[in-house]
């Protein structure tokens, strides 16, 4: 029987994803980070200052605690997405550690995906550089909630005020453009490890909180909290097998809750077939709950023998999603192959896969400029806009209000691969002319 | 109003649940590689969780070096036979004997079980295999997707992983491919630990601090026993100790220790300053990229 009791002391966590540009310290800021929040152990740092000894450096170089594969220790370079743990009491962090200059769309927009915070490196004395744009640009239209901006090697400017004050107000001024509601920046050195984890003395003007501080306030994950949503992965129905005779007749739907709660008694309604019924019990693998919340996996029990299977969406009455056959959607090319016109693809949506055909291509999105622009197709790292049409229906919501029921892969039929990531704009066949909350027109 | 927050734990094992019951929704043949081991062992009671009340829907294989903690094989028996599930075992021994592959000089196994794993995918069909693999475990395993793709000759290519967005997983693959499936990708050591107190679950006793007769080698306690004894130079002496890691006898290591229990070993893994695979893993050290080089053959 579990004992996994929520108590006001257990720690939360956090999903963050951290991106730069070449050069502007961001493996440095990473190690200081598990470094100073003693999330390294002896043996690794023992590594790292066996390699920096050899490379004749004159101090431990914390970036090597960071290079995973032999081709990037080889190279100097970062290939893709990898993922680091620390924690401190209040909060456990899984950091994705996103690479700037390879493929940089696809690994932000990856990292971006599941992250509860962005944090952004920006070296002090260069300031805004295109590669900071996209980067902002990419966190706003993946919309991850909360983005903090590290304006590093302050130590190369003498720890003056005036610079970092200039970085700033210019990283507001983009932010504001993007439609990012709020950016944290702090002047952090990451090489010395002034603002990571402890507050520095030697910027007495900045009276804000650490890095780490910063990243233990933050609000975590913020799916929306009405409107109940669970897409069911598997019926559960033991029959004989059941491990406990008393259960031969179970009947529930497994699922993991995506967004809001529901409660034991309550009315929902199983699409996209529209039948309506109430929840008889909620299941945590033996222990009976009294209400779910999003991100729980657990089966649900109907109060009818409703027949839910696979790809079907358990929802709550009033706000119900309508079944689309056509979507509106901004994708983010991550194939090598170009999008072919009129392609048929499988497009995953929550636990529902169905035939789709990628329809005209509207518009290319420029993430420098953050403007519509002609594209004659998509190819690997573009993000457009497309229509898709599909061959059976999917209950779509706008990703700007919901990013679990807004987002969907597209799948290569043939190599099994996974081709693009979707974001739907709003519903296209059944009306609620819907537009998004912040400036994505193009 | 929000959503009641749950704690990190519950999140962890929530997301476990997810991807193990996508991956058996989505594939035809699933497997879960299962040494004894408490990682093997933890996923095991998440796959518990995730088709309660029905049974596990698929075997465990067992890859098995020959070189096992007696204590352990006997643990995984029991565990077997009480949950009714079907076990498969793998045997290094037995590809030696008959030639398809040759003792190493050093004796270490864990690099020989790549092939007998490979061919008992390819044998019995599997598409999805389940392991235990952690991210915080080594710098190859931290760029790993948490599904995985395998060619047909199981290897793992690191520059060409399929992008994971969201929490929406494509296990999807051609024949002859299949996907490792690694649900523990974001536990770390301490997490483990912290799920086995909270959650009850019974381990082999070696976990545990106890007096074993073992002797120093390159700075790790081996036992003595039937796969590894003292050569010349090495002396054998008797030691309170635990393991932090699983495995082959010959290669795994102690560590001097007084946990005697859960939480004493939590007190322990939250104050250590050495890594488990760093203090307890032998063929880890062979070169700084020891598990990468074994992965893209199509190792655990």
């Amino acid at each position: 029987m579990s004992t996994l009791t929520t108590t006001p002391t257990a720690p939360t966590l956090l999903r963050l994803a951290t991106a730069g540009s070449v050069d502007d310290g961001k493996s440095t800021l990473v190690g200081r980070l598990l470094h100073d929040s003693k999330s390294v152990l002896a043996d690794q740092l023992a590594a790292v200052e066996r390699v920096s000894r050899a490379k004749g450096l004159g101090h431990v170089d914390l970036a090597l605690l960071t290079d995973g594969l032999r081709a990037e220790r080889e190279q100097g370079i970062t290939i893709d997405v990898a993922y680091r743990y620390f924690a401190t009491p209040t909060r456990t962090f899984i950091l994705a550690d996103c690479p700037g200059h390879v493929q940089y769309t696809r690994n932000t927009v990856t990292g971006s995906s599941t992250a509860d915070v962005l944090v952004l490196l920006v070296d002090v004395r260069t300031g805004v550089l295109e590669q900071t744009r996209r980067h902002l640009a990419v966190a706003a239209l993946l919309r991850v909630p909360s983005v903090v901006v590290a304006v590093n090697k302050v130590d190369l400017v003498d720890y003056a005020e005036a610079p970092y004050a200039a970085v700033a107000a210019e990283l507001a001024g983009v932010a504001a453009e993007l439609g990012i509601a709020t950016v944290h920046t702090l002047p952090v050195c990451a090489l010395s490890g002034d603002n990571v984890v402890t507050r520095s003395g030697r910027t007495p003007w900045y009276d804000g909180p650490s890095l780490l501080e910063l990243l233990e306030a933050v609000p975590g994950a913020s799916e929306p909290t009405d409107g109940f949503r669970f897409p069911v992965q598997l019926t559960l129905r033991p029959q004989e097998a059941a491990r406990d005779p008393r259960h031969v007749e179970y009947r529930g739907y497994a699922g993991r809750v995506s967004a809001g709660s529901v409660r034991v008694g309550d009315e929902v309604v199983v699409l996209p077939e529209g039948v309506r019924t109430r929840v008889a019990g909620i299941d945590l693998a033996g222990r009976e709950l009294e209400a779910a919340s999003a991100g729980q996996s657990v089966s649900l029990r109907l109060a009818d023998p409703v027949d839910a299977a696979r790809g079907e969406l358990i929802s709550s009455v009033a706000d119900a999603p309508a079944p689309v056959t056509e979507v509106d959607a901004m994708v983010c090319w991550l194939a090598e192959r170009p999008l072919a016109p009129g392609a048929r693809v499988l497009l995953k949506h929550g636990t529902r896969t169905v035939q789709a055909r990628v329809g005209e291509l509207l518009a290319g999105l420029d993430l420098d400029r953050m403007a519509p622009v002609e594209l004659e197709r998509l190819a690997l790292n573009d993000i457009g806009r497309v229509r898709i049409r599909l061959a059976a229906p999917i209950l779509a919501e706008d990703y700007t209000v919901s990013r679990r029921g807004g987002s969907f892969l597209l799948v290569d039929p043939q190599t099994q691969g996974t081709l693009a990531a979707g974001m739907i704009r709003g519903h296209t066949v059944f009306g609620n002319d819907f537009e998004p909350a912040a400036g994505w027109e193009i | 109003m929000r959503a009641t927050p749950v704690n990190h734990l519950e999140i962890l094992e929530a997301e476990a649940v997810h991807i193990i019951r996508e991956a058996v929704a989505e594939l035809e043949r699933p497997v879960l590689l299962f040494s004894g081991g408490k990682d093997s062992v933890v996923l095991l009671h998440l796959a518990g969780k995730a088709f309660w009340p029905g049974p596990v829907p698929f075997p465990l294989l067992h890859v098995d070096t020959g070189h096992n903690f007696p204590e352990v094989l006997a643990f995984r028996d029991e565990l077997v036979g009480r949950l009714g599930l079907r076990l498969l075992v793998a045997r290094v021994q037995d590809y030696i004997d008959d030639g398809r592959l040759l003792e190493r000089p050093d004796g270490t196994r864990n690099p020989l079980q790549t092939q007998p794993l490979l061919d008992a995918i390819a044998d019995h069909r599997f598409d999805a295999v389940f392991g235990g693999g952690r991210r915080d475990e080594e710098k190859a395993r931290a760029k790993e997707r948490v599904i995985s793709l395998r060619d047909e000759f199981g290897q793992w290519n690191p520059r060409n992983q399929r992008p994971e967005l969201w929490d929406l997983y494509n296990p999807r693959h051609r024949p002859g491919e299949h996907v490792r499936v690694f649900p523990l990708s974001n536990w770390t050591e301490l997490d483990v630990w912290r799920y086995i107190a909270a959650e009850g679950i019974e381990l082999p006793g070696l976990y545990y601090a106890h007096d074993r007769e073992v002797f120093d080698r390159d700075g790790m306690w081996l036992a003595v026993g039937p796969y590894s004894a003292p050569r010349e130079g090495e002396s054998a002496r008797t030691l309170r100790v635990r393991y932090r890691t699983v495995g082959d006898m010959s290669c795994t290591g102690a560590v001097a220790s007084s946990a005697a229990d859960v939480d004493a070993v939590l007190a322990e893994v939250a104050a250590t300053r050495i890594t488990e695979r760093g203090a307890t893993r032998a063929d880890d050290r062979l070169t700084e990229a020891a598990m990468e080089d074994r992965k893209k053959e199509g190792y655990f």
